[in-house]
């Protein structure tokens, strides 16, 4: 139920609507609770036709890095610091 | 490959599944609290590859599976009401409550209409001014701004003919009720990704804070779900039990104020009864009084009969850890996919369903 699925936004458009590709298949969604704006060529997450958050490109490259190394990762982070930071 | 398919790559997975071999430890169990992960792992088939000392459990995360039936039986109700449209996730419709599914109430003729979003439950009714659009609304944090919007663009289009019949629950209450009950040992948490996206990391910080219990955000790839289980597993084994989140690239410490603040603009806390626990205080989220032109229960208030369990379904026990769907009789034989006793075995989210389709396949 709480699947999301990652789309690329095509086109903005009124109300606050975004046209967006999901996996080849083009659909309008809506941007009402999406925090911050979206621009074309942005990817965002949605759920059931709402876009719920922007897809951070960066982290999820520093991720995958983290995940092959794992060792600080697994240490827990000082105080008040991001983990993946 | 792309950036996003990157976490599905085997040989990447190969590395971390390694790691968690190699730590020595003894017994722990580890839940997750998502029916989206519930499937996930069964997919990937990480259940099978994790060492023997590592029993992976499923908690009460499947929002279509903790709906009561009394619940059901009220959605069904609506949808008979002279002028009005029954407006539902399609993971509802096969659901049995006390005596049919939302499926069969639409077989005997009464509108029962599947919609993917919300937006198409306003279109419905902007399009059907003459009808009464009720839509059955359940779901965790994650669905629940969805349903917020869908009643704030009802409030500001003047579309008087919509109202929601809202079951939607939190997880942090039902996570905090099963660990309460004590029946089950949880010794680490795969946390829900996406409820996460919406209330933030930072609010699964209980966990370890009220609990002594680490906890992984996770996202919905294998190799998310296997780096939040070695994490976990290294906090087990360290004896310091905090909050990780390997799902940075979606959710924030804080998560999403604007869709949480709409949820919290539109509906107030109240207790919730949940299949398998009874009533939770504070669980669910009911429409503030402001908003009382849309909320189905002010609307149509309906007498229901007591509601009624198949006596030989234990998806109760299953929601809260203590059964597998394979201690239930009916499993496989009674009750499958095609003719489920339970809501377990129809949601693609629910446990027996995800058993019965993956336990046998190989990895
Ligand atoms: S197998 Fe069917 S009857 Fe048994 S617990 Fe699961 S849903 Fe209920």
């Amino acid at each position: 139920m709480c699947l999301a699925v990652p789309a690329k936004v095509l086109e903005l458009r009124d109300d606050d609507m975004a046209l967006v590709d999901i996996s080849g298949t083009q659909r309008e969604i809506s941007l009402m609770v999406l925090d911050g704006d979206a621009a074309p060529g942005d990817y965002v997450l949605i759920h059931v036709g709402y876009a719920i958050e922007k897809i951070d490109e960066e982290e999820a490259q520093r991720t995958l890095e983290l995940f092959a190394q794992m060792e600080e990762f697994n240490a827990p982070a000082p105080e008040g610091e991001d983990p993946f930071a | 490959m792309s950036l996003l398919a990157s976490f599905r790559d085997s040989a990447r997975a190969k590395p971390i599944l390694e790691r968690i071999r190699a730590r020595r430890g003894g017994p722990v169990s580890i839940m997750e609290f998502c029916g989206g992960h519930t499937v996930a792992i069964f997919r990937s088939g990480i259940r099978s590859v994790m060492p023997e000392r590592v029993r992976m459990l499923s908690g009460p995360g499947c929002p279509v599976c903790v709906t009561s039936n009394a619940d059901l039986d009220r959605a069904a109700a609506l949808a008979k009401l002279p002028g009005v449209i029954l407006a539902t996730y399609g993971d509802m419709l096969k659901v049995p409550g006390s005596h049919e599914s939302l499926a069969e109430v639409k077989a005997q003729g009464y509108p029962v209409e599947v919609v993917y979003s919300t937006l198409d439950a306003l279109k419905l009714a902007a399009a059907h001014p003459d009808r009464e659009i009720v839509f059955f609304g359940i779901g965790f944090e994650t669905t629940a701004p969805a349903a917020a919007a869908a009643v704030l663009q009802a409030e500001a289009k003047k579309l008087r003919n919509f109202s929601l019949c809202s079951v939607m629950k939190l997880t942090i209450p039902g996570a905090k009720a099963l660990l309460s009950m004590g029946e089950v040992n949880v010794d680490g948490v795969i946390g829900p990704g996406h409820v996460a996206s919406i209330i933030g990391a930072d609010a699964w910080r209980f966990l370890p804070e009220e609990y002594g219990i680490p906890v992984a955000i996770s996202g919905f790839e294998p190799l998310d779900l296997l780096a939040a289980t070695d994490a976990i597993l290294g906090m087990i084994d360290d004896g310091a039990p905090d909050l990780v989140n390997t799902y940075s690239r979606i959710v924030k410490p804080e998560g999403n104020r604007k869709a949480w603040g709409a949820v919290e603009r539109v509906f107030e806390l109240r207790g919730a009864s949940w299949r398998g626990f009874g009533d939770i205080p504070a669980s669910g989220l009911a429409l503030r009084e402001e908003f009382a032109a849309f909320d189905a229960d002010r609307r149509f208030p309906l007498d229901i009969p007591p509601s009624e369990e198949h006596p030989a379904c234990r998806c109760g026990e299953v929601l809260r850890g203590v059964a597998e769907p394979t201690d239930c009789t009916a499993f496989g034989a009674a009750c499958t996919p095609e003719h489920p006793l339970g809501p377990c075995m129809v949601s693609s989210e629910g446990s027996c369903a995800a058993y019965y389709h993956y336990k046998r396949q190989a990895v």
